[in-house]
């Protein structure tokens, strides 16, 4: 119950803020730009068969809403730092914590709450993407079942990173701070990927295991599997009881 | 109600609050007194279990602060040295939300929030942006949100710092409305005497984090106040500044005369008198008499430094203390 009344009151905040609109324009700005791309090669691929006479094979999944949706799992990257950056840097700079932590509401709670509120931020944001999708319903008939795939992926991923977000949002009381040092760790955890992927090591596999975005690539292709889910669920489990535990640590350092 | 046993507070560096013991009974008004940096604010934080004592007891309504930190944080309102609104939320809903995370019931939160507003007299901007209102105002939404659950215990970490003469003795008034309806037991702050003086029945006064008194307000300050120091300004040539001090002198029960700065035809003293005696009429008397003309005479109240000079100074250094008193006076004083 105070989760939930925690995690309106954020969800508020953000919509009062500038921060709700400058993250919601700016990833319509370039997921609709990265859909028309897409949509543009897709027409022109199709254009070139029909005059060369013959039929290359025309997948709309594969042209369209993978790219797509690879494309949307990195601008989060970007994004996902400036919606967490304030979860508790700001309370912690205003004394506002104050308030939360001398009030009969558990730190679980807290954490959950202000964790939830930016999942709603990021769900708000994605359903803009639904849209230009839809468009290619009116148009066409792609297969409904790996586009919800696709989204249960980005879900999965956006809550891991907000989760990493709101642990690194607690360790400081500046916001930039906190937006720079999480937008460079989730940099780090998309590029672990490159640096291992020709590697065969066990070192190689560890570290390209651990980066976030490769296991988004299952999901990009409409395959659920229990592997990479089991990764996103455990990452977000980590990063909201890193938060717990850097709570904990505050009091009795403090 | 609140019960504290020994209670340590050890940052990493330095020791903010050293062993301090004391009880408040319910329904009491106590105020916390000390300088800054004295341990006030550490000493509150753990009693809201926002910090975790290093060593000691401390519990409130008989639970525990680390035992039982929620049966705690229900029975307590707290409001901090800066109030904690959020300056992008209205006072309506800024109330709602606390009241929600108070455990304030759904059904009575309508009602809680209308007493509240009206109690705290904010009941004119409930829909305002908190962001654009006064310090005094939020000082007051402040209060509102601490007593929104209407807890047993009132926590307030100096209420009145940083507000405008008027809202002081508004905030005052509204801290003693409180405390007359009897049902809360109130902690409150300050660096101030006089608002302890006004609001509160019993004092602890800490100092660099230990408690150095603890008795209700009249026994404190008739105990402190056995000698008093008047403030002289008397009209005259500078030339007679030795004249002057040498007839203020002679006056009965004065202990010494201390000159202060002396400029344009004024003459500045600082008299001090023995234990118990009163010396205003016999000054006044002195300068009109010997035919100067009598500008000003206060008695200079005792501030908070000097109680606390008197209150941990031992017998051996207390002349050095008051020698260090005196050359720091008149700079204090020239204003």
């Amino acid at each position: 119950m105070n989760t939930f009344t925690i995690a309106r009151k954020e969800l508020n905040s953000y919509f009062r803020s500038p921060i709700a609109y400058g993250v919601m324009a700016f990833f319509a700005l370039i997921a609709g730009y990265f859909f028309y791309v897409a949509v543009v090669f897709f027409v022109r691929r199709g254009m070139e068969s029909a005059m060369m006479g013959q039929s290359f094979p025309m997948d709309m999944g594969e042209m369209i809403i993978r790219p797509l949706f690879s494309n949307i799992s990195v601008i989060g990257l970007f994004l996902i730092p400036m919606i967490t950056m304030r979860l508790f840097a700001e309370e912690k700079r205003t004394g506002t914590i104050e308030l939360l932590l001398t009030s009969p509401v558990s730190d679980l709670e807290i954490i959950l709450g202000k964790w939830l509120g930016a999942m709603i931020l990021y769900v708000a944001m994605l359903a803009i993407s639904a849209l230009s999708l839809s468009v290619l319903f009116v148009y066409g008939h792609p297969d409904w079942k790996p586009i919800l795939v696709g989204y249960l992926g980005l879900l999965l991923q956006g809550g891991c990173l907000l989760a990493i977000g709101t642990f690194i949002s607690n360790c400081t009381k500046n916001q930039i701070v906190a937006g720079v040092a999480g937008f460079a760790i989730m940099l780090l955890l998309w590029v672990l990927d490159w640096a291992s992927s020709f590697g065969t090591t066990v070192t190689d596999r560890v570290i390209s295991y651990l980066s976030v975005l490769q296991h988004f690539d299952t999901f990009s292709r409409g395959v659920l599997d229990s592997k990479d889910i089991v990764f996103y669920l455990s990452v977000i489990f980590v990063g909201l009881f890193l938060t717990a535990r850097s709570m904990e640590s505050l009091r009795w350092r403090a | 109600m609140i019960k504290v046993e020994g209670l340590t507070k050890r940052y990493a560096r330095k020791i903010a609050v050293d062993n301090i013991s004391f009880e408040v009974e319910k329904g009491q008004i106590v105020g916390f007194l000390g300088p800054n940096g004295a341990g006030k604010t550490t000493t509150m934080r753990v009693l809201t279990c926002f910090l975790p004592p290093t060593a000691g007891k401390a519990s409130v309504a008989g639970f525990d602060v680390l035992e039982q930190p929620l049966e705690v944080k229900r029975r307590i309102g707290y409001l901090p040295e800066t109030p904690p609104v959020y300056p992008e939320m209205e006072v309506q809903e800024y109330l709602e939300f606390v009241g929600r995370i108070k455990g304030v019931a759904k059904d009575q939160l309508a009602k809680r929030i209308a007493e509240v507003a009206e109690a705290c007299a904010i009941s004119d901007v409930r829909k305002t942006l908190i962001g654009k209102l006064s310090k005094g105002y939020r000082q007051r939404v402040g209060l509102a949100q601490a007593i929104i659950h209407n807890p047993d215990v009132l926590i307030l970490d100096e209420p009145t710092a940083g507000l405008d003469p008027h809202q002081i003795i508004e905030t005052r008034d509204l801290i003693k409305g409180l405390a007359a309806r009897g049902d809360h037991t109130i902690i409150l702050s300050t660096h101030i005497l006089p608002e302890v003086e006004q609001t509160c029945e019993r004092v602890i006064i800490i100092a660099k984090g230990k408690l150095v008194a603890m008795d209700t307000v009249a026994n404190l300050t008739s105990r402190l106040r056995g000698a008093e120091t008047v403030a002289v300004e008397v009209l005259a040539e500078e030339s007679q500044a030795a004249a002057v001090q040498r007839k203020l002198e002679q006056v009965a029960g004065v202990s010494r005369v201390l000159a202060n700065q002396h400029r344009d035809g004024k003459l500045n003293f600082m008299v001090e008198s023995l234990e118990g005696r009163t010396i205003r009429p016999g000054l006044a008397r002195a300068v009109i008499e010997s035919g100067w003309n009598l500008n000003e005479l206060h008695a200079v109240g005792l501030s908070l430094e000097e109680i606390f000079l008197q209150l941990t100074a031992s017998p051996e250094n207390t002349r050095q203390e008051e020698a260090v008193a005196a050359t720091a006076a008149p700079v204090g004083e020239s204003r």
